[in-house]
Parts: structure tokens; sequence; C-alpha cells
């Protein structure tokens, strides 16, 4: 009942907030925090760190960015394009990935990100360094046109609303508890028959998907797809926003993702403004030395301690 | 011209020779991830960045206070392990108990800072750093022309190599750095200091990243993003050779160097992603790396 009334409480709040902020800068956490949620999946539930999660993200942008510039289809079959090929990728790289644990996984899955990188770097469709610009919005269905910032706010906020609830549910069905196994006491889960590769495999092909998803809808929110949606510092900000919020929490990464963008916004008209990886560095330093359950961990532990 | 089958052998062996001077980066610098695994059980993501710190350091040290090249390549690594030493000390060893994947961030964070404070100060283009006197000028063999600085490189990254393996492999000192990796426990009960031998081998391992970086600062521009490339080349290395062994280590880091030389004279748009396609052979074929020991 508590749960259900401060879910509607946020959702009232997200519906208003383009009243308040400006509806490019809520987009943008918004396709952040799908991001980020999607990465969480592993990282949080599996215990997987993956290293390279951004090639998802930049191919979403990258094949939808294509796909909308160059052929007049709907947003939505551009979007659905995007998360195919980044699901596929998602297929290949885990297949792969998982035959290493650990800090292998990690290192595995960073170069397979670069192989694809410097793919897309010559690749003659990216538009190399340039990237994609100019990619149009289009017509949902053909009838709701999303040049307009608002309706296109509500339209992100609909898919990050099913992509978080894709997560949830997976979290939190028989299948999600096995993740949860795996990342508790992997060798007892193989000892009780499950076959934790394929597990690892299909949280890994979800999570791909849906950050292919998160990278497909920015495309169309900023209307670009570039190089930096597919480098390594991608990458490392989306487990920083992870770290940051909470992993292993549902709202953790949606909140790290909100104050990493918030805090970059804030940087980029500072002073500090040439100092953000210097700043991303030395927030990631405090995150893992004293800070290693993140704001939402913290916050848990503080409302368990006093009520 | 001299060919071979039509092959243009001043051009093979040209590529053949940057191949042989990457490998020798790769080997230094997965040699010191390598003794770092072995005792730590951590990946040092700043491994890259300290290798740019090297080649900045020489690059300042002959720019601002006239230390040429050759006290570089003796200070220089000093000062890099005694930055590395001060890292573990004070922020890798407060977290040694915890999922070494925190260390991981941690040294991914560190990297983040001092790429971000080199790009700040000195921008993302190059700076030149001007080959020793005494090594200018070169030689011509039968098949190819060969720069004596590029000739230096191959013998004396090796030649630290090879110390390195020995010492490691053959010397009381390796023992003790051996069985602190087999078990740090019991090691601690003979009232061997584990704690500082563990100081001691990270500042090694990231004095041979600055021992580099200032050998490849007359090759290569000095640029902040220097490390960061390198480093992922390295660790699809290490994924290759697998970290059990420090000569697989080397060799692995060598033979790809050679690999991605021959595929940018064979097939050039493949040369930046090349070892990385070995890494994912590798994978398919023998999971546990080339010279792996786990299951």
């Amino acid at each position: 009942m508590n749960n259900k009334a401060l879910n509607i409480v946020i959702l009232g709040l997200a519906i208003a907030a383009p009243f308040a902020f400006y509806p490019v800068f809520l987009m943008k956490v918004l396709c952040f925090a799908l991001f980020a949620c999607a990465f969480n999946l592993l990282l949080g539930y599996v215990g997987l760190l993956s290293f390279g999660h951004a090639i998802f993200l930049g191919s979403g942008a990258y094949i939808t960015g294509h796909l909308m510039l160059n052929y007049s289809i709907t947003p939505e079959l551009g979007i659905l394009a995007g998360v195919t090929v980044s699901a596929l990728i998602g297929l290949v790289y885990g297949k792969l990935a998982v035959r290493r644990e650990g800090i292998y996984f990690a290192m595995v899955t960073l170069a397979l990100a670069q192989l694809l990188f410097f793919f897309y770097l010559q690749a003659p469709f990216t538009g190399g360094e340039d990237g994609l610009q100019g990619v149009p919005r289009g017509k949902l269905f053909g009838l709701i046109d999303l040049s307009d910032n608002l309706t296109m706010y509500y339209f992100v906020l609909a898919i990050f609303i099913i992509g978080f609830l894709i997560i949830y549910r997976t979290i939190h069905s028989p299948f999600g508890q096995i993740l949860k196994a795996i990342r508790e006491n992997e060798a007892r889960a193989v000892s009780l028959g499950y076959k934790v590769n394929q597990y690892k495999l299909q949280a890994f092909v979800i999570s791909a998907a849906l950050a292919g998803l998160a990278g497909s809808t920015k495309a169309l929110v900023f209307q670009l797809a570039s190089l930096n949606d597919v480098h390594w510092f991608m990458s490392g900000e989306v487990v920083l926003m992870t770290l940051l919020g909470g992993m292993g929490t549902i709202w953790g990464p949606v909140l790290g993702a909100g104050t990493i963008v918030g805090l970059q916004n804030f940087l980029a008209s500072g002073p500090l403004a040439n100092y953000i990886h210097v700043v991303m560095g030395v927030v990631f330093v405090i995150c893992v030395l004293a800070f290693r359950n993140g704001l939402v961990g913290e916050l848990q532990k503080l409302i368990k301690k006093n009520f | 011209m001299a060919t071979f089958l039509g092959i243009n052998l001043f051009g093979l062996f040209g590529q053949l020779l940057v191949g042989l001077i990457n490998g020798s980066f790769y080997a230094l610098l997965a040699l010191g991830l390598a003794i770092i695994f072995g005792l730590l059980k951590i990946i040092n993501f700043s491994q890259g960045a300290l290798y740019m710190l090297g080649a900045f350091a020489a690059w300042m040290s002959l720019e601002y206070l006239q230390i040429n090249y050759w006290w570089s390549l003796l200070l220089v690594p000093i000062a890099v392990g005694a930055f590395g030493i001060l890292m573990e000390r004070f922020l890798i060893r407060p977290i040694a108990n915890e999922d070494h994947l925190y260390s991981l961030l941690l040294t991914f964070g560190i990297a983040l800072i001092l790429q971000g404070l080199f790009t700040d100060w000195f921008g993302s283009s190059g700076m030149p750093y001007a080959i020793p006197e005494e090594l200018k000028g070169g030689t011509r063999l039968p098949f190819m022309y060969l720069p004596n600085y590029r000739a230096w490189i191959i013998v004396f990254s090796l030649t630290v190599c090879a110390l390195t393996w020995f010492m490691i492999e053959k010397t009381k000192l390796g023992a003790y750095l051996r069985a602190g990796t087999e078990n740090p426990q019991l090691m601690q009960a003979f009232g061997i200091n584990v704690p500082l031998i563990v100081t001691l081998t990270y500042g090694f391992g990231v004095g041979l990243a600055g021992l580099a970086g200032v050998l490849a600062a007359p090759v290569y521009s000095v640029s902040p993003e220097m490390g960061s490339n390198i480093l992922i080349v390295v660790f699809a290395i290490v994924v290759i050779g697998g970290m059990g062994s420090i000569g697989g280590a080397i060799l692995t880091g060598l033979a790809m160097g050679v690999i991605e030389g021959l595929t940018k004279y064979f097939y050039p748009e493949a040369s930046n992603t090349v070892i990385f396609l070995v890494m994912v052979l590798v994978l398919l074929t023998k999971p546990a790396g080339l010279f792996g020991k786990e299951a």
C-alpha cells in the first residue's frame, strides 16, 4: 500500500516535471536512467561487471539514427530495429564474455566493445567523427508529431516506464531469483543443477536490448548519434551512475543517472567545465572508498536503523 | 626495390619493426599488470594512465628541469613507482578485503583523474620529445633501414622483461613473491612482512608502466590519450595470454605486436582490431587463455 502510494507520487511528479524543468534535460536523465537500470540488471543482480555497455547504447543510437535519416520510417520502427540489433550484438558478445569470470569478464567486454568502436569509426554509415546529425524524430505510428519537446518527453517517459517495468518484472520473477542466486554463490547454483552460463547470457541479452532501447531513444531526443555513445568513457559513466545510486537497488540507477547528468550540466556552465572527467574520477574514488552502497543503499540502511 | 613473391620487403620489414616496438610496450605493460594481479588479485586500470604519466614526466623533466633522456629513464620509473606506492598504501589497501571489482573501479577513477588533468594542462594534441643524441641515426641493413632508437627500444625492453622474469622465477625475492601469490596467510605466519611485499610489488609493476612511458616518449607523441588506447589492447592481450605466467604475458605481448604489424602491412583496415579478433578466437577455443592455469 505504502509502496503503491509512493509509485503514484513518483509517476505524478514525472508527469508534472516538464513544467518545472527543461524537457530536453529531463529526457536526457530518463535515457541515462534506463541505460543505468539495464546495466544494473547485470552488475547489481547477477554480479557481472560489463565494462563495454556503451556499445549497446551506441549501436541502438546508430541503427535508429541511420534508418530515420535515410528511410522514411516511423520512430517506433526505428527504435525496434535499434533494440533488435543491440540484442543480437548482446547475444554474440554475451556468449563470448560468459566464458570468463570476474575481472576477466570486465576486460573481455571492454575489449569487445573497443572492437566495434573501431568498426563504427571506419564504417561509412556512421559518419565517422561527425556522427549522424539531424536525425528526424518523425511521427509516432505515423500520427503523432514528435518534434515538439513536450510531446517527445511523454513518449520518452512511456518508453522509460516500459523498460523499467521489464526490469522490475525480470528481477521479481523466478528467473530473477536464480540470477541473484548466481550472484550470491555461483558454485551452489551450479550444484543445484542450474545452467549458470545460460542464465547469465539471457540476462546479458535483456540488458543489452534495454541499453539499446535507451540509445535509440537518445538518438531521437538529441537527433544525434555519435562516437561518444560507443566510447569507453560512456561505459565508465554508466558504471559510475549505478555505483553512485546504489547497485542492486531498483531506484539506485535512476537516482545515480539523475545526479550525474545534473552534475555534468551544472559543471558544463561553470569554471570546472574542463574538469568534468576529473570530477567524475573523484566521484568514482569517493564512491568506492566511502560509499559502496550508493545513495539508495545508504538511505535504506538509515531507514532500517532509525525506523 | 627488394621484392619477394610480390611482397615489398622494405614495407614488410618496416611494419614488422613497428610491430616489434609496439609488442615491446605491450609486453612491458602486460608484465606489470600480471605481476600486480599475481599478488594483489586486482587489475590495475590506471596502468595506462601511469604509462602516460611516465611519458609526460620525461617530457616535463626535459622541458622544465633540463633532465636528459638517460636520467629520465632511471628517475621517472622510480617516481611513478613511488606514486603507485602511495596509491596502494592510501587508496587500494583500505578496500583490499572488499570485492576486487571495487579496486578495478577505484583504479579506473584514478585513471580518469590523471587523464583529465593532463588533458586540461596540455590539451589533447601530442607533444614531441626529441630522440637522445646518442641514439640518433640508424643502420642500413640489406633488407631495411633500422633507426637506432627503435632498435634500442626493443633491446632494452626485452632485457628489462627478461631480468624481471629471472628475478621472479629464479631468485629468493621472487620465491617470496610467488609464495605470497599462493598463500599470503601462511607466509605472514613465517614472519615475512606481506603487506610490505604487496606495496613494493605494486610499486614495481607500476614503475614498469612508467618506464614504458619514457621509452615511448620519443617515438609516439606524448599525449593524454596515449594511455587509455593502449590499455584496452593490453587487456585483450592479458585475456589472450592469461595472467597465470609471467613469461606468458611477455611472449603474448610481443607476439600480438608482431601480428598487429603484419596486419598493418597485409590488411591495414583491420590493424586496429586484429588483436581483439585474436582474443575472440582464443575465447572460443581456449577460454582460459593460452597460458592460463585456471579451470
